[in-house]
């Protein structure tokens, strides 16, 4: 069997706020091959990006539990010490686009500057070498090089956001984790960076953790999906599998609003809402918003394999 | 669009929308030379009484300029604005008293558009004590009916609440109840659900669709999302810088995209389907152009395959019917 590249195993990370813990990344697991996209959906404020920050150790202040097992390369990256994750990891093998990164470019800097920053300042490169390399790679983002010598302010939202991703490559990582990349752009420019990043991975051999809430646009990367409900993963499936025949009530819910240009289909919403991250129900945690809720659903339901790698977490698959 | 506005007069419409423009003055440069942003440039389409159509608008290329020019929240720079028969485009504030009240608007952001320190019944109330509604019994009928309108029941439970106890998708409930509280007969919804997630989305549309069949309200719902118009209304415009450059039944531009522009999107947009991650799209190049100095000739000649050189970069393409009230402004279907 092929090696996983990274494995995330029962990853829990809570916030401490003043009304108590928000329960944001709560027991969360998946595993992905070199080289595979495993794609996180999921509404507004499940958890998405918070388990993007957990992968990355980027956590706010206010982190009150950070627990579980994160396994990349077989390292422990919850357990290994600030100063090698700094020097190995962080920006190096694992990169990371935050959300709404398009306003993250210093306007009074010029994107050259920017980008050879980290490189000299964290992996010792001299200045020349650092230039070289972010020309080179702008040029593999479908960048002029001599865009090195321009503002931010000059480049439009579609070349900015090839600039992040191209800062995003400078380490040669092996784990991107795109957060929401093309969510402010426009439909046409969205689709030249879906294209940039179908090419780069490929070329690459990249791994990629593709964050968004848009079921439709998750197609055009996933190989794996993980269905994110009120801070859980309810669902975590192959992509060939999945967009025909989702398991999870909530993920089949989640398919049937999803409007389509291609075939005749009639949409469906979910009444009701997600419940609060602060005081989740105890079992279920989609009970009252599924049609199928038993009596078993009061109790919190245990992920169910479909085979070695994939799960549904619900209780009408338990036999 | 000359061919576009004889067709649509025909009609006794609820409004009427002939060439209308809009164009933002800035000042740039040393000597503050004048120049302008021009957001609607343009722009025709009729809507009869009862109906729902929808505009397909880039995302920063004029949905909200076009939205709050017809609604007259704005002064139109050209173009003539007519609505039940009314010529409502050069009224002063208080002559449009009355078409504000015809009219309403769903915005975006719904958190933003609503008053934070205003309950629930007091962002109902507002309206219609403004429009002189005095007698409080009557007020309160029409809120509770505007709630239960958009469904934000039981209505005990969210008369006294505030905006930021509300879910987003209740909060846009609330936008479009105060939008309808007094009973309008047009309703514009600008981009009313870009910031819901995809299940609260359909939730709002429909909602939107029951209200415009059950009470004969006319409504346009601008968006940049293509993939939810077929399912809100039978009809679509699709604009690009400024211009509409197709527009047609639904159905029909969604089998026969005659546009470049509309081609390229209906290209690029994706069903969810796991063969996309293998396939590499052809896109056109670069991005919406620079609307205080846009191209000559077509708009989308720097971007377009089939680009006409001496033509398409010179002159304004021509409004061209193409089908059953199919109409697109482009050269490849010839001369008007
Ligand atoms: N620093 C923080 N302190 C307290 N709560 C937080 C913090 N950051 C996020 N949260 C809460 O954690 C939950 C998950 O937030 P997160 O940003 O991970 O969601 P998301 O799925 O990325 O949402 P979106 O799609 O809107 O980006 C939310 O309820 C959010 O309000
Ligand atoms: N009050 C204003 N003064 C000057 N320029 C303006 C004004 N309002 C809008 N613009 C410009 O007009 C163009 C169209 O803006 P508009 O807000 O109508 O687009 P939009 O489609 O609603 O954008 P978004 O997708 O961001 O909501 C933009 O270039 C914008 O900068
Ligand atoms: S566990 Fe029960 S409530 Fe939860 S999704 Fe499955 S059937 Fe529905
Ligand atoms: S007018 Fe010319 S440039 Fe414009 S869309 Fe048609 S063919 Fe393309
Ligand atoms: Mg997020
Ligand atoms: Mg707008």
């Amino acid at each position: 069997m092929e090696k996983s590249h990274l494995t995330v195993k029962n990853l829990v990370m809570y916030y401490r706020t003043l009304k108590g813990e928000v329960k944001a990344v709560d027991d969360v697991s998946f595993s992905l091959l070199r080289g595979e996209t495993v794609a996180v959906i999921g509404e507004s404020g499940c958890g998405k990006s918070s388990l993007a920050k957990s992968i990355i150790r980027l956590l706010p202040r206010n982190v009150s539990t950070y627990k579980g097992v994160i396994l990349f390369n077989d390292l422990n990256l919850i357990e290994l010490d600030e100063e090698v994750f700094t020097r190995d990891i962080r920006w190096v093998k694992i990169t990371y686009v935050p959300q709404a990164a398009l306003n993250s470019l210093n306007p009074v800097i010029k994107i050259g500057d920017q980008m050879v920053e980290p490189l000299i300042l964290r992996q010792k490169m001299d200045r020349r070498e650092a230039l070289d390399k972010a020309a080179k790679t702008l040029r593999r983002v479908g960048i002029s090089e001599n865009f090195i010598h321009h503002y931010p302010f000059e480049l439009s939202g579609g070349m900015k956001q090839r600039v992040i991703i191209a800062m995003s490559l400078l380490t040669n990582p092996e784990l991107m984790i795109l957060d929401e990349p093309t969510s402010s752009l426009d439909v046409l420019t969205q689709a030249n960076i879906m294209n940039l990043l179908k090419n780069i991975r490929k070329d690459l051999k990249l791994s990629m953790i593709f964050i968004t809430h848009d079921v439709s646009l998750s197609s055009e990367l996933a190989d794996k999906i993980a269905v994110m409900y009120a801070g859980q993963v309810v669902e975590f499936n192959d992509a060939n599998t999945f967009y025909h025949d989702p398991k999870h009530p909530y993920s089949q819910k989640l398919m049937e609003s999803v409007p389509t240009l291609r075939t005749e289909k009639k949409l469906n919403f979910i009444p009701g809402a997600p419940p609060s991250l602060l005081n989740p129900p105890k079992g279920c945690r989609f009970a009252e918003r599924c049609p199928y809720a038993f009596d078993k659903c009061v109790e919190e339901p245990p992920l169910v394999y479909m085979n070695e790698n994939f799960y549904v977490k619900c209780w009408l698959y338990v036999k | 669009m000359l061919a576009l506005c004889e067709v649509m007069i025909m009609n006794a419409s609820l409004l009427n929308v002939e060439g209308l423009r809009k164009y933002f003055e800035v000042r740039r440069g040393f000597l503050g030379r004048r120049e302008y942003i021009r957001a609607v440039d343009g722009v025709s389409f009729s809507l009869n009484k009862g109906e729902a159509i929808s505009i397909v608008v880039e995302s920063g290329c004029g949905k909200t300029t076009l939205s709050k020019t017809i609604l007259r929240l704005y002064e139109p720079t050209d173009g003539r604005i007519i609505f039940a028969g009314k010529d409502v485009t050069h009224l002063s504030w208080k002559e449009l008293k009355w078409y504000r009240r015809e009219t309403g608007l769903v915005q975006q952001d719904p958190f933003g558009a609503l008053p934070s320190f205003m309950t629930v019944k007091r962002i109902l109330e507002e309206p219609l004590i403004i429009h002189g509604v005095k007698d409080r019994r009557e007020r309160d009928k029409r809120v509770y009916k505007a709630l239960e309108q958009v469904k934000l029941t039981p209505v005990e439970e969210f008369i006294g609440k505030y905006p930021h106890m509300l879910s987003g998708g209740q909060q846009q409930r609330l936008v479009i109840a105060r939008a309808i509280i007094l009973e309008p007969k047009l309703i514009i919804a600008d981009e009313p659900v870009s910031m819901l997630d995809a299940s609260v989305r359909i939730e709002i549309l429909k909602l939107l669709q029951k209200l415009q069949k059950d009470y004969e309200l006319s409504i346009i719902y601008i968006t940049h999302d293509l993939s939810t118009t077929r399912y809100f209304s039978e009809k679509i415009y699709i604009m690009y810088a400024g211009h509409i450059v197709e527009s047609a039944e639904t159905k029909g531009i969604l089998a026969n995209p005659a546009h470049p522009y509309t081609r390229a999107l209906l290209n690029v947009i994706p069903d969810p389907d796991p063969s996309n991650r293998f396939i590499i799209k052809n896109v056109p190049a670069g991005e919406p152009p620079n609307l205080l100095n846009p191209p000559t000739g077509c708009r989308f000649n720097p971007r377009c395959e089939n680009m006409i050189k001496g033509i398409c970069d010179v002159k304004q393409p021509p409004v061209i019917e193409v089908g059953k009230s199919h109409y697109v402004k482009c050269w490849l279907y010839g001369r008007a």
